[in-house]
């Protein structure tokens, strides 16, 4: 609901908003211009002797105005031609042209009224309603995502361009909604809508009928500093009934020319203070810097509509794959799609296609559209279930709980139900865990246990699907390629053998960087830019499932290494353990930004067992800066399964690693695992933590989760846990 | 043609008592390029005394304005009812605002003058921009404004 509200008004508007921020941002240039430009008064400087300067050096002067920026312009009439200068006060003499700026002009009609009188100024105002709406639906949006207030700045994960645009959104959203608010306000007030017209101010029924008492003896104009004048009006050129008028940021009043009483005064109304502060924010007049920041942030604006777009693209894509959908009344199996950014759509897709040309009658749609007595021939209930933010439905799922919840008994049809997530999150499937534990309440059967898929892990969702085609009697193959990637030939350099003695054959292999072309360069497509953490994919060969391999190194070091270790019947692996210098292999890169150290000076921890110290053993390599890094390293036989062994006494000779510790698990006496070693380790691994270290984790599975649950011990008399530090973006993994 | 005479009765004080005598007035007010926004310019009458005697059209439809019009502004305060159906748009720069009015007889030849008062965002206000007396002999004169209008001229 609320993505649907935050999604339409930027799609409608998109165009409107995108000209109203370029042109705001381009405005806000010139109070800031003129604020510098603006020769400022003496202090202590009177209306009354700016006035008798400026009378002096033109004496048909009718009319002084000061702006907020401090600038002083006069205007006269000189033997019946009119003129007008910019005047420095110090002089009372014009300095500088006072005719408008043309491109101001222009860019302000265009702004406020896209040059096209009242209607234009409503479409604009509409335009800025939009801004609003999205702005506060965004807010939910990403409260919902990263979990409360709390957690506003909580690094993100996911594709670039939803992670761009969320990070501009935070920090621009204050100033778009200031300038968006203020603007309603504005329109509201040059339509005459609000009440914040000047007070009405009688012309003053009698003046003396004198003329000719000089503006420098008036007490009035004697007691208001510059600073505070906005316009003195001079009385019309031989009309005794005329007098002066003056108006300050306090107020306005009359002055008779005969002998410089004040005649009337009324002060500005609380409306009009309202009204003025209100201008004041929005253009930045009297504000310039408080102008420049928020053009600043406007400009953040097609920015977040170039990857709303992209977003919503991705999102439709992800939607449109499903052909040859059946009925949700024929069809034998159901599939129910809780997705919110449309990626989960896609393994629906595969799925589906799968079963179909297996001969199954199959029906895809959300889950929020679940409703058992539609779903009259069905055999069976898949669900296909993501998560958002803390364990919150995703956006296709609202109200599935609600439904089955409130039923009064489970369907028939027997549940099946599979997760999608990412394991570096705290909560992990929590979604569809809630699902699952939901339908067992309900005692709803399953025909398969819950399972899940990690961070869109093909190998994950095709391992379910073969245990699906078991519980369904079906041989199922599921080949789900997200994207297709473009791939690229690298050929091997170097290799350095680990392993051969323990009958579990592993290698570090570096490749060649490979050529980059022009475009690749510009974009950082492909190899063209990488860094350790990244992932490599290779392509078995007749299948379209990648296996993903972590990379230790980074673009800068000039080549690609990797850490691989042989699989009993793995085909990836044992083709590239078998990799002979000058032999070629096919692959594509991968970012994985979730996995970047980042570039604080906080203390490193990295905790890395097997192949996995890959990634780890990149970070080190390229901390030119010397950052602390404290390394844990799990291997199982110190003989043959010390990747890197000889590069470390370097590392830490040359301050790039401040602390090694490793842990054997096998090879004589009691097995010591890398958590072991956290323990033994304990109060100064805490002691970093407590003073803003990071955690990075990679590894298998097991090894990850008995990290966590060390340092969950470890951490525990210091009131932190591994879950708060997931959730501040200070504990990733990296699991395989 | 806008016959503006039954606003005129019901709105200002030019009800007198010659009005069954009345002609249609054109009123062309010619605009010269000063560079900026559309001007708000407003045209009323004062009689031989300089009271004012009513008006006779406002071009600017946002009263939020009608201050910079200073001298219309001193001598109605700001009453806006006294423009009421008599308001049409802004006149943009180097443009002419053309309009004819049913205008009585007594008006003519007997001391009331036209004002002009004009005024333009960010740019001066400009007072008694013209003031013409309404005399037949001058029907058909076109006269200079000072600082915005390059020519205004009244035809019967």
């Amino acid at each position: 609901m609320i993505r649907a509200i935050h999604r339409w008004p930027g799609l409608v508007a998109l165009a409107l908003i995108t000209i109203l921020a370029l042109s705001g941002a381009a405005l806000s240039v010139f109070p800031a211009a003129e604020r510098i430009g603006a020769a400022q008064p003496e202090t202590g400087l009177t209306v009354a002797t700016l006035a008798a300067r400026i009378k002096l050096a033109y004496p048909g002067v009718e009319q002084i105005r000061r702006q907020p920026s401090g600038r002083i312009t006069a205007y006269w009439f000189d033997q019946g031609a009119p003129g007008a200068a910019v005047i420095d006060p110090a002089t009372g003499q014009g300095v500088a042209s006072a005719d408008p700026n043309r491109i101001e002009r222009w860019l302000t009609n265009l702004h406020r009224s896209l040059l096209l009188g009242d209607g234009g100024r409503i479409a604009m105002a509409a335009g800025a309603a939009a801004m609003l709406v999205l702005a506060f639906s965004g807010i939910a949006l990403v409260m919902r995502r990263v979990g409360g207030w709390r957690h506003w700045f909580t690094p993100l994960r996911g594709p670039l361009a939803g992670r761009l645009h969320v990070e501009i959104a935070r920090i621009a959203v204050i100033g778009l909604v200031l300038s968006a608010a203020t603007a309603l306000w504005m329109t509201a007030s040059t339509f005459d809508l609000l009440p914040d017209g000047a007070a009405a101010l009688a012309f003053p029924a009698e003046v003396t009928g004198d003329t000719g008492f000089a503006p420098d003896q008036m007490p009035i104009l004697q007691q208001t500093p510059v600073a505070e004048l906005r316009e003195l009006s001079f009385p019309f050129s031989g009309d005794v009934t005329d007098a002066y008028t003056l108006k300050t940021d306090g107020g306005t009043g009359y002055i008779d020319q005969g002998n410089g009483a004040l005649l009337a005064w009324a002060d500005l109304t609380g409306w009009e203070r309202v009204s003025e502060t209100i201008y004041m924010l929005h253009t930045g007049q009297g504000a310039a810097t408080l102008g420049l920041v928020l053009g600043l942030m406007a400009l953040g604006v097609p920015a977040m509509g170039a990857t709303g777009v992209l977003i919503w693209l991705a999102g439709r894509r992800g939607r449109l794959r499903i052909r040859g959908n059946q009925p949700a009344g024929r069809a034998r199996t159901i599939v129910l799609v809780g997705s919110e950014g449309g990626t989960t759509w896609g393994f629906a897709a595969t799925l589906h296609a799968a079963l179909t040309k297996a001969g199954h009658s199959v029906h895809v749609g959300p889950m929020s559209g679940y409703a058992p007595r539609r779903h009259g021939s069905a055999e069976r209930i898949i669900v296909l279930a993501a998560t958002y933010g803390d364990g919150a439905a995703p956006a296709s799922a609202k109200g599935f709980l609600d439904q089955l919840n409130a039923a009064d008994r489970a369907p028939d049809a027997p549940i099946a139900v599979l997760g999608f997530g990412d394991r570096s999150f705290p909560a992990y499937c929590a979604f569809a865990e809630a699902v699952s534990e939901a339908a067992r309440a309900k005692g709803w059967d399953a025909f398969m246990p819950p399972d899940t898929v990690d961070r869109q892990s093909p190998q994950d969702f095709a391992r379910w699907g073969r245990a699906l085609g078991q519980a369904m009697g079906t041989d199922l193959d599921l080949v789900h390629t997200p994207v297709s990637p473009a791939t690229q030939t690298l050929t091997l350099m170097s290799r350095r053998d680990y392993g051969s003695e323990v009958q579990a054959r592993a290698a570090i292999l570096r490749f060649a960087l490979p050529r980059a072309t022009l475009w690749q360069r510009l974009t950082g497509a492909g190899f063209a830019q990488f860094t350790a953490g990244d992932l490599i994919g290779i392509l078995p060969d007749g299948s379209a499932v990648p296996r993903l391999y972590s990379l230790a190194s980074a673009r800068r070091d000039g080549f690609i290494e990797i850490v691989v270790r042989k699989h009993p019947g793995g085909l990836v692996s044992t083709r590239l353990t078998a990799l002979m210098p000058g032999d070629t292999v096919t692959a594509f890169l991968r970012r994985n930004p979730g996995f970047y150290p980042g570039r604080g000076r906080a203390p490193l921890i990295l905790i890395g067992a097997g192949t996995g110290i890959g990634p780890l053993a990149g970070f080190v390599r390229g901390n030119a800066r010397r950052r602390p890094i404290h390394l844990f390293f799990g291997m199982r036989h110190a003989d043959s399964d010390f990747f890197y062994g000889q590069d470390m006494p370097g590392w830490q000779a040359d301050g790039r690693l401040t602390g090694l510790v490793t842990a054997v698990s096998r090879g004589g006496g009691r097995p010591h695992y890398v958590q072991d070693a956290l323990r033994g380790d304990g109060a100064q691994v805490a002691g970093l933590i407590r003073d803003g270290a990071r955690v990075m984790v990679c590894g298998g599975r097991d090894m990850a989760a008995g990290v966590t649950e060390a340092l969950a011990e470890i951490l525990a008399p210091s009131g932190l846990s591994p879950a708060v530090l997931k959730a501040e973006g200070r504990y990733v993994e990296d699991v395989y | 043609m806008k016959s503006l005479l039954a606003a005129l009765a019901m709105t200002t004080a030019l009800t007198l008592p010659g009005l069954a005598m009345a002609r249609p007035v054109t009123l062309t007010t010619t605009l010269n390029s000063y560079g900026g926004d559309g001007a708000y310019l407003v045209l009323f009458v004062t009689d031989a005394t300089g009271a004012y005697a009513g008006s006779l059209w406002m071009a600017g439809g946002k009263s939020k304005y009608y201050e910079h019009l200073t001298d219309w502004h001193r001598v109605t305060n700001g009453d806006t009812a006294q423009v009421d159906g008599i308001t049409g748009a802004s006149v943009g720069a180097g443009r002419t605002l053309e309009i004819t009015l049913d205008l009585a007889d007594a008006l003519f030849d007997a001391g009331y003058t036209l004002h002009i008062d004009a005024a333009v965002e960010d740019m001066r206000d400009s007072p008694n921009e013209v003031a013409v007396p309404l005399t037949t002999e001058g029907a058909g004169v076109p006269v200079a404004g000072r600082r915005y209008i390059a020519s205004f001229a009244y035809d019967m």
